[in-house]
């Protein structure tokens, strides 16, 4: 993907004039794409809203997977003792980070998306500003793309209390979490972007999501499942950031530059739908 | 010849079968303010996304303090304001908040985002307010508030799109005299709106708009004198009576108006023949409005 392989309504802006270096040009902010100041501009935003919400936020990100946690690591805890050599709390305790950050990642990116333009028209408020669609879209991605990183280590802390040894990779989780996170988000803003009315929500989370979770071998071990499902997994974004979690705590391998590859891909590609979706809604 | 600050030609703007502005011209010298004037749907909020690309028009030129739209609008939007019709102010955060973010969106510099906050707090009169959260306004706090966050970063053009629309004649009054104020600093404003009054007061020169068109341009006081001569006449009686008096016009070439309760027989001072009994007035802007946006209400 080149630099320049923006979306429509880009390549218009693009055609119809260049910046001149006129006389104002001197007194005038500089502008270009992916500005720095409009991206920051975005984020502060963001985070001063952070101010107001971080409590509820930050409560049912991180209670929803403990809870999964718990439930799973005791209750198929007291039936499997070990899968794959390790204690199934902590199977479960590396797993359900990939759930946290689906979670802190997906649902943001689609319910706060939508409220912000449809109800709140703060979208409206940004782009009369010096900021264009695709700066707006990837300030957003990577503040819950942040979050995610953030949230995304709650399971794994608090598995460590039920017994999950530190480690030297557990650094590099916050990491694979973001890079996740910021996928899942765009995922989440393409919803927003292509849905109608708030309630067709459910049929994606219902579809998509909810399989995508159980299928990524967060609960169980994907390895002893039929060959279509494990084909499955495989394409599902969600499997690899399980593997590069469980992997980054128990020992990184080889086939982690793949899983790696796989999120990255992912991230990107749906970076640059969520923009051309959102153009498409946002400007006439 | 001063400047223009924003300089239209010929354009258009389709929404499937609907053309919502279709071949409008605009001229706004810097420094002046113009009135958009014209009903619900004459493309006026149209006109507005058009200037700030949030829509690409399909046909003509756009140009705002000498950027090509939309191309360059970015530029364009860096030195403008935008006093949005719909309030999307961020509602949990405090009035300087909302204020510091879109320092950062305007890319005020660092060490001027105080300096830039306080000036906005002391023009919309918000100062002693600056800790509440926009929720906890008045609607005409709301509204101040909205042109304030359009001003931190010394916007060399405003547009406002119906600054005061549903508010109450106090708090329109307290709008128009923060606008004037804008006015005779230097600021150049659009400003669409449907209330006669304000453009009357605010506007330097009125555009008409009817149906995406420019139906009529200048200065207020010309466009009633030209439109609708001097005097006008309001025969007032029961609906019968009204379409009597109607016909009657028609049939002598009279240009009349609706007025809902009363038939207005425009530039009455001017006219031959013997004109019915009726309520002599000045004639006004609003007469003008009528006559060239048409009496229906689509």
């Amino acid at each position: 993907m080149t630099p320049h392989s923006g979306s429509a309504h880009n390549e218009v802006r693009a055609r119809l004039g260049s910046p001149e270096e006129g006389a104002d040009a001197r007194t005038e902010p500089r502008v270009r794409r992916l500005d720095r100041a409009a991206l920051q501009g975005v984020l502060v935003r963001e985070v001063v809203n952070f101010g107001s919400f971080w409590r509820s936020s930050t409560f049912s990100s991180t209670v929803e997977p403990t809870i999964y946690l718990l439930a799973f690591g005791f209750g198929f805890g007291s039936l499997v003792s070990k899968v794959n050599g390790l204690d199934y709390v902590q199977f479960v305790g590396t797993g359900t980070v990939a759930t946290a950050v689906l979670f802190s990642s997906v649902f943001p990116g689609m319910f706060s998306t939508f409220v912000k333009y449809q109800f709140q028209h703060t979208y409206d408020a940004i782009l009369a500003a010096p900021v264009d669609t695709e700066e707006l879209v990837t300030g957003e991605a990577l503040w819950i793309a942040a979050r995610a990183g953030t949230y995304g280590c709650v399971p794994m802390l608090v598995a460590m209390a039920f017994g999950l040894n530190p480690a030297w990779g557990m650094f590099v989780v916050p990491v694979i979490a973001f890079v996740s996170g910021f996928g899942w988000a765009c995922f989440g803003i393409t919803v927003a972007a292509v849905m109608k009315s708030i309630d067709n929500f459910s049929y994606v989370t219902s579809t998509v999501i909810t399989p995508l979770f159980l299928v990524a071998g967060t609960f169980f071990p994907i390895s002893n499942l039929p060959q279509w499902a494990r084909i499955a997994a495989n394409v599902n974004p969600l499997y690899h950031c399980v593997q590069l979690v469980r992997h980054a705590v128990f020992g990184f391998q080889t086939e982690d530059l793949w899983h790696l590859g796989f999120i990255v891909v992912f991230g990107l590609v749906m970076w640059r739908i969520a923009i051309a979706r959102m153009e498409r809604r946002l400007v006439d | 010849m001063p400047a223009l600050a924003i300089r239209l030609r010929g354009v258009v703007k389709r929404y499937g079968p609907v053309t919502a502005v279709a071949g409008f011209d605009l001229d706004l010298p810097e420094g002046t303010c113009v009135g958009l004037l014209g009903p619900n749907g004459a493309g006026k909020s149209t006109t507005m996304r058009l200037l700030t690309a949030q829509a690409i028009a399909d046909e003509g030129e756009l140009e705002v303090l000498g950027h090509r739209l939309p191309g360059d609008s970015k530029s364009a939007r860096a030195v403008m304001g935008v006093v949005p019709q719909l309030d999307n102010l961020d509602t949990t955060l405090t009035v300087e908040q909302n204020l510091l973010v879109f320092t950062h969106l305007y890319r005020v510099p660092r060490a001027r985002r105080e300096e830039a906050i306080e000036r906005a707090l002391v023009l919309a009169n918000l100062t002693d307010r600056r800790k509440a959260r926009a929720d906890q306004l008045s609607g005409g706090m709301r509204r101040r508030l909205l042109i304030a966050r359009a001003l931190v970063h010394e916007p060399r053009l405003v547009l406002l799109d119906e600054p005061t629309v549903g508010l109450d004649p106090q708090v329109r009054q307290e709008l128009w005299a923060l606008i004037d104020r804008l006015r005779s600093e230097g600021v150049s404003i659009l400003m669409s709106t449907h209330y006669i009054e304000e453009a009357e007061r605010l506007a330097d020169t009125v555009t008409v708009m009817s149906h995406g068109r420019a139906v009529a341009v200048g200065r207020p006081a010309d466009l009633v004198a030209e439109h609708a001569g001097r005097e006008a006449l309001e025969v007032y009686g029961p609906p019968a009576r009204l379409r009597e008096v109607e016909d009657d016009a028609r049939e002598r070439g009279w240009p009349t108006r609706r007025t809902g309760t009363s038939v207005t027989i425009l530039r009455a001072d001017g006219l031959n023949g013997e004109l019915p009994e009726g309520e002599r007035r000045q004639a006004t802007l609003e007469d003008v409005f009528v006559l060239l946006t048409g009496e229906e209400i689509s």
